[in-house]
């Protein structure tokens, strides 16, 4: 698993590359939680993430309530259908802006 | 926090990092760096903890508990530095294996921990296990940190329920409900706004406690369909949701998909109600599995014969010893963190006459775990509802000891609702009861209508549909020749066994399900209706469902529309019920004028206003009440009167004067046929005649007293 950020338009975009479990969550939790706090609102891309684990759901979650806390927001988008749905069914969707595609993220939470 | 030192190993073993752990809470725990195990027994004289990777076959760890780690009789301790989503754990337990005694300890064995919150095993419903597998009822850890926001249990006053039970996976496994996930948590999500349009605002949910619907899994002898352990009622987890009626099940998440479901449950206003199986275990009698409690302490667990074997008043081979006070506080430890963790509502107790039978088997005057139930502090609001009854024979139907708090399935109410219906003589006075919320069973104690769970149907027996169509149960596709389930329905099948073209039976069987959903709902008491009841759901005469993964009892979707006239009227009486306080009262009528409103609580009336009928063929009963005593005259509603005729042939009824100036509207008439059979609550149509009602045979009427202005 690998990280990336830029930025578009002003707001902080996070690329992840790879399976986010019990094993990567740490050390993915360890890197981005500086770029959350420090941006507050943010986009992550999940479209190369193929499989989000319990652990995974729960670093997200995790980015929301810093974020939150700071008055920012996260949007989510390419979220692979599997992972949306366990996100759907277990109620970690609920939390998240969901977007098609960056633009229309980094314009929802500009608006929003 | 880092700089604690008891978040530090103090021992190794195996390259694994310890330390000596907590006795509280029993079960598995995640703490700082690691996990806390802790397992009670007596009778033990080593404990091993047993590690596994996910699925794997083979152990990846067997740590024994170093004798300094117990304290007492519980075996504790921290593992540190484990991945918690890869590990399953059980336990190896050593004792003296001397059945006479009550000790069947086998240390070859790995046991499930009586305490564990998830498992694995069965993650996915109805995947052929491999039975070769050592350990086949796999512990698993938790994360115990979902973000409930502001929910929170909803304490709507009990009798102000309408209670819907269901089976988690037979209302959305059918084709025919459309959701993604068929036969899960996730599907019922799906599902909430047809409940809330229904207008039930509690669910009680059929056994989600982890049970293996492969146990006693057999082929039909005639039809070589698998026949399943489908329902439920034989518990392998008591602290564990069914994985197998999680979508997301496959990946371990089943906890956050059922507290999910709560969540939006209560969003939308609904209770959840869980239907928990305290009498006996999944492990049987002495020739079944050892699974967890037998090999952790058999002869504290489970009820014993002085020879050592089991006492089965459950019917399915052993009885749980509920008041050894180990397992009283189990149990209690098991519902409080339902009630915290998961935010369920309240609790209905399957065959709860065990529940205050003493560890030999002797009810009790005083049960300890019914008191310490009724008086626990986190458990103060939830509901508490016996099935007040065993297979051992014990009945305390009227007698379940309550403190207060317990409520119970009224059987009487099933059988005196269901005889009265099909005409049987001498039920017109027992009706009379049944309908003020069972005075002659509560009233006495001081328990009131609260206590009385009213219920036409429910899983056990026939459905709505069927107990219209059917004189005599058919089983045949249970396998054992028609002879299991019960033979007391007081069913009727209207003129014909079963499915039928004939117009003029179909009528009826519609008429008798809308006058059973109008005693039902006029009822005080708590109703509570069975899943599939509103849209005619059958299950082809088979009155014990217990093994079927099929359209048996899958509830079939399309029934939405092709009883839409049947759902109609059910949803409209839901309404009404919840639209009318004196139709929910939490004391019992006095049959006297107590706030001065010229009119008592309930006065009773016939085909002659003021003269009801309660001789032996009197097969007609009808009933006003009076508006100002709502909720004992704290609330204002409008007067209602209810005639019912059980008669096979029309009957005009004189109706009492309507009080302080109303008229009579008609708000339902069985006797019509769709859409004139019942309107919207507060729609009802103004009656050109007041003085009498002619209604019809087999029919039911209520009217509604409003001023004209």
């Amino acid at each position: 698993m690998n990280i990336e950020t830029r930025i578009q338009d002003g707001i902080t975009v996070i690329l992840i590359h790879g399976e986010i479990d019990g094993k990567t969550a740490p050390d993915a939790q360890e890197k981005l939680l500086p770029v959350v706090a420090a941006h507050k609102t943010i986009v992550m891309d999940m479209g190369d993430v193929p499989f989000m684990s319990s652990a995974g759901l729960r670093m997200m979650l995790l980015f929301y309530r810093h974020a939150t806390a700071a008055n920012g927001k996260v949007a989510l988008v390419g979220l692979s259908e599997q992972i949306r749905d366990t996100m759907a069914a277990t109620g970690f969707l609920d939390f998240f802006v969901v977007s098609v595609n960056v633009q229309e993220a980094v314009a929802s939470l500009k608006t929003g | 926090m880092d700089s604690r030192i008891d978040f530090y190993p103090t021992h190794e073993y195996a390259g694994y990092k310890l330390r000596p752990g907590r006795p509280y809470p029993f079960g598995a725990s995640l703490v700082p760096g690691g996990v806390n195990f802790s397992i009670f027994s007596r009778h033990a004289t080593a404990c091993t903890l047993v590690l596994f990777e996910k699925h794997a076959p083979k152990p990846l760890v067997e740590i024994p508990f170093p004798q300094s780690f117990r304290i007492g009789n519980v075996y504790s301790m921290v593992v540190f530095g484990l991945d918690c989503e890869n590990i399953e754990y059980g336990y190896r337990l050593e004792g003296p294996n001397d059945p006479g005694r009550g000790h069947r300890f086998d240390k070859t064995r790995i046991l499930l921990d009586p305490y564990a919150k998830a498992i694995g095993g069965r993650d996915i419903w109805g995947k052929v296990p491999d039975w070769n597998d050592m350990f086949q009822y796999r512990g698993r850890l938790v994360f115990e940190d979902f973000d409930w926001e502001d929910d929170h249990a909803l304490e709507t006053p009990i009798e102000d329920l309408v209670i819907y039970e269901a089976h988690v996976r037979s209302f959305t496994r059918h084709p025919s409900s459309r959701v993604k996930f068929p036969g899960t948590y996730a599907a019922l999500v799906e599902k909430i706004p047809y409940l809330k349009q229904l207008g039930i605002n509690c669910i009680e949910l059929m056994p989600v406690y982890e049970f293996d619907e492969f146990e006693n899994s057999r082929p039909n002898p005639s039809t070589g369909e698998t026949l399943y352990n489908y329902w439920g009622y034989s518990t392998v987890a008591f602290f564990a949701p069914k994985s197998g009626y999680a979508a997301t099940g496959k990946f371990g998440m089943q906890v956050d998909e059922l507290k999910n479901m709560v969540k939006h449950l209560h969003k939308s206003g609904i209770e959840v109600i869980l239907d928990v199986v305290f009498n006996h275990t999944a492990e049987g009698n002495e020739k079944g599995p050892t699974i967890s409690f037998r090999g952790v302490d058999n002869n504290t667990y489970y009820m014993l014969t002085p020879e050592g074997y089991y006492f089965n008043f459950s019917g399915c081979g052993n009885t749980l010893n509920c008041n050894n006070p180990i397992v009283r506080n189990m149990v209690l430890d098991c519902l409080r963190y339902w009630a915290s963790e998961y935010h369920i509502d309240g609790f209905r107790f399957d065959l709860a006459a065990i529940l205050g039978r003493d560890p030999w088997g002797a009810p009790l005057p005083n049960p300890p775990l019914l008191e310490t139930l009724a008086f626990d502090p986190v458990l103060g609001k939830c509901k508490l509802i016996a099935e007040a009854w065993d297979a051992g024979g014990l009945n305390m139907l009227g007698s379940f000891p309550a403190y207060g708090r317990w409520a119970e399935w009224n059987g009487k109410f099933r059988d005196h609702v269901r005889r009265f219906l099909r005409g049987d003589s001498g039920m017109a006075g027992k009706m009379g009861q049944r309908i003020q919320g069972s005075p002659d069973l509560y009233g006495s104690s001081g328990r009131g209508p609260t206590a009385s769970i009213n219920f036409v149907t429910c899983h056990d027996g026939f459905t709505m549909c069927d107990l219209f169509s059917y004189n005599g149960k058919h089983n045949e596709a249970n396998g054992e020749n028609n002879r299991d389930g019960s033979d007391d329905n007081f069913s009727w099948n209207c003129g014909n066994e079963g499915d039928t073209g004939n117009p003029e039976v179909q009528w009826l069987r519609q008429k008798m399900m809308k006058n059973a959903t109008v005693l039902l709902m006029v009822s005080q008491g708590i109703p509570m209706m069975l899943m599939g009841d509103e849209i005619g759901r059958t299950q082809k005469g088979n009155n014990n469902t217990y093994c079927h993964d099929s359209g048996l009892n899958w509830m079939d979707w399309s029934l939405v529309e092709k009883n839409a006239g049947l759902l109609r009227f059910v949803r409209n009486m839901i309404a009404f019920r919840r639209a009318h306080p004196v139709l929910c009262s939490s004391t019992h009528f006095q049959n006297r004028d107590y706030v001065g409103s010229g009119l008592a609580d309930i006065t009773w009336h016939g085909v002659q206003k003021w003269n009801a009928d309660w001789s032996n063929d009197s097969r007609v009963l009808a009933f006003m009440l009076d508006g100002n005593h709502a909720k004992g005259g704290a609330a204002k509603d409008n007067t209602i009167y209810v005639a019912i005729n059980s008669y096979w042939e029309g009957l005009s009824f004189s109706l009492p004067e309507p009080p302080r100036g109303g008229k009579w509207h008609v708000f339902a008439n069985t006797g019509l046929a769709s859409p004139n059979d019942i309107c919207q609550p507060g729609m009802e149509i103004p009656l050109k005649n007041q003085n009498d009602f002619l209604v019809g045979p087999r029919s039911a009427v209520i009217l509604v007293a409003k001023v004209v202005c």
